[in-house]
């Protein structure tokens, strides 16, 4: 395979990519829907492995999907500006998360 | 001055072959930073949900009218869907029309079927009295899945216009750019619908 081709499927993906995508989505998806309706784990495993398996699936989405990447110049622009927002995302929903629970703990107890 | 035209021009041979390298890349950053804004307009929705889904004014929680068999294949649809997607696009980038237009089709279906089970479950909700007027609760559940399935239907909108122009223009370097936009918007929707479920869905029903 070619420089060119590389960079090709970095920035466009192939049907091998997007299969191995796809799989790897639905093995991430049955696994948190399996967790919650089966109901056989503690509600702490469940919620971390929910939210551990969210994590992978988006960065599977983000890599298969999206060809989010570092190694083309157009793919590390989209990174940084994807690197970027989820900073301020975490900032907007967790600072407000906190603050609000903080100030209802205050208030009910 | 004449090495600068000089390296433009050993790129421009390098990348013939990619023929939208001209300005079509700055579409489309441009397009993906529009959509980490849209982010942000998720963001401060889920903030809300968050903050709001535990005051359910003593009516139903999520507990009580989640199902989740029914989101695992209103799920289902939207994965498949982001997987027809890609190949409609590798079939755009191939130059192969009829194959884009029947992959694009599909998706349109899959995408559809999600909205009409999504809109099923809202009457649903409604009918027996669950609506978004109930308590702070189901407000913040309908804004939030409800501002994803406005986000889908507009994506289903220009899907239709996009099969249209194919069918009617061919795969130009123009249309392809349009269509790769829009690659880009169903996969994000794909992405904010992990959060969906996860946060709203799995956790509510925990």
């Amino acid at each position: 395979m070619s420089h060119n081709e590389i960079e090709h499927d970095a920035s466009h993906g192939s049907v091998k990519t997007y299969l191995i995508g796809f799989l790897l989505s639905v093995i991430l998806t049955a696994i948190p829907f399996y967790v919650v309706i089966s109901g056989d784990f503690s509600k702490v495993t469940t919620l971390w492995s929910i939210v551990i398996l969210a994590i992978v699936q988006i960065w599977v989405h983000l890599k298969y999907f999206l060809h989010l990447n570092f190694i083309t110049e157009s793919g590390r622009l989209n990174s940084f500006s994807f690197l970027f927002s989820a900073m301020i995302i975490i900032m907007v929903v967790g600072l407000s998360v906190w603050i609000i629970y903080a100030s209802n703990a205050m208030m009910m107890y | 001055m004449s090495t600068v035209s000089a390296q433009i021009d050993t790129k421009a041979v390098s990348h013939e072959h990619h023929e939208h390298h001209d300005t079509s890349g700055d579409t489309i950053f441009g397009f993906w930073l529009y959509l980490m804004t849209d982010c942000l307009l998720f963001a401060s929705f889920f903030a809300t949900y968050a903050v709001l889904f535990m005051n359910t004014a003593g009516g139903v929680s999520g507990k009580d009218i989640f199902e989740l068999d029914f989101v695992a294949v209103e799920t289902a649809a939207l994965l498949i869907s982001s997987i027809t997607f890609g190949f409609a696009m590798i079939a755009a980038q191939r130059q192969k029309k009829g194959w884009t237009l029947n992959w694009l089709l599909i998706t349109f279906c899959l995408g559809a079927s999600f909205i009409a089970m999504e809109l099923y479950e809202f009457t649903h909700l409604i009918e027996h009295g669950n609506g978004p007027q109930g308590s702070a609760f189901l407000s913040s559940f309908f804004a939030l899945v409800g501002l994803h399935g406005l986000h889908v239907t507009a994506g289903l909108i220009w899907m239709t216009v996009m099969m249209i122009e194919v069918a009617r223009r061919g795969l130009g370097n123009a249309t392809v750019t349009r269509l790769s936009c829009l690659s880009l918007f169903w996969h994000f929707l794909d992405i904010v619908w992990i959060c969906v479920f996860t946060v709203v869905y799995l956790m509510g029903a925990m």
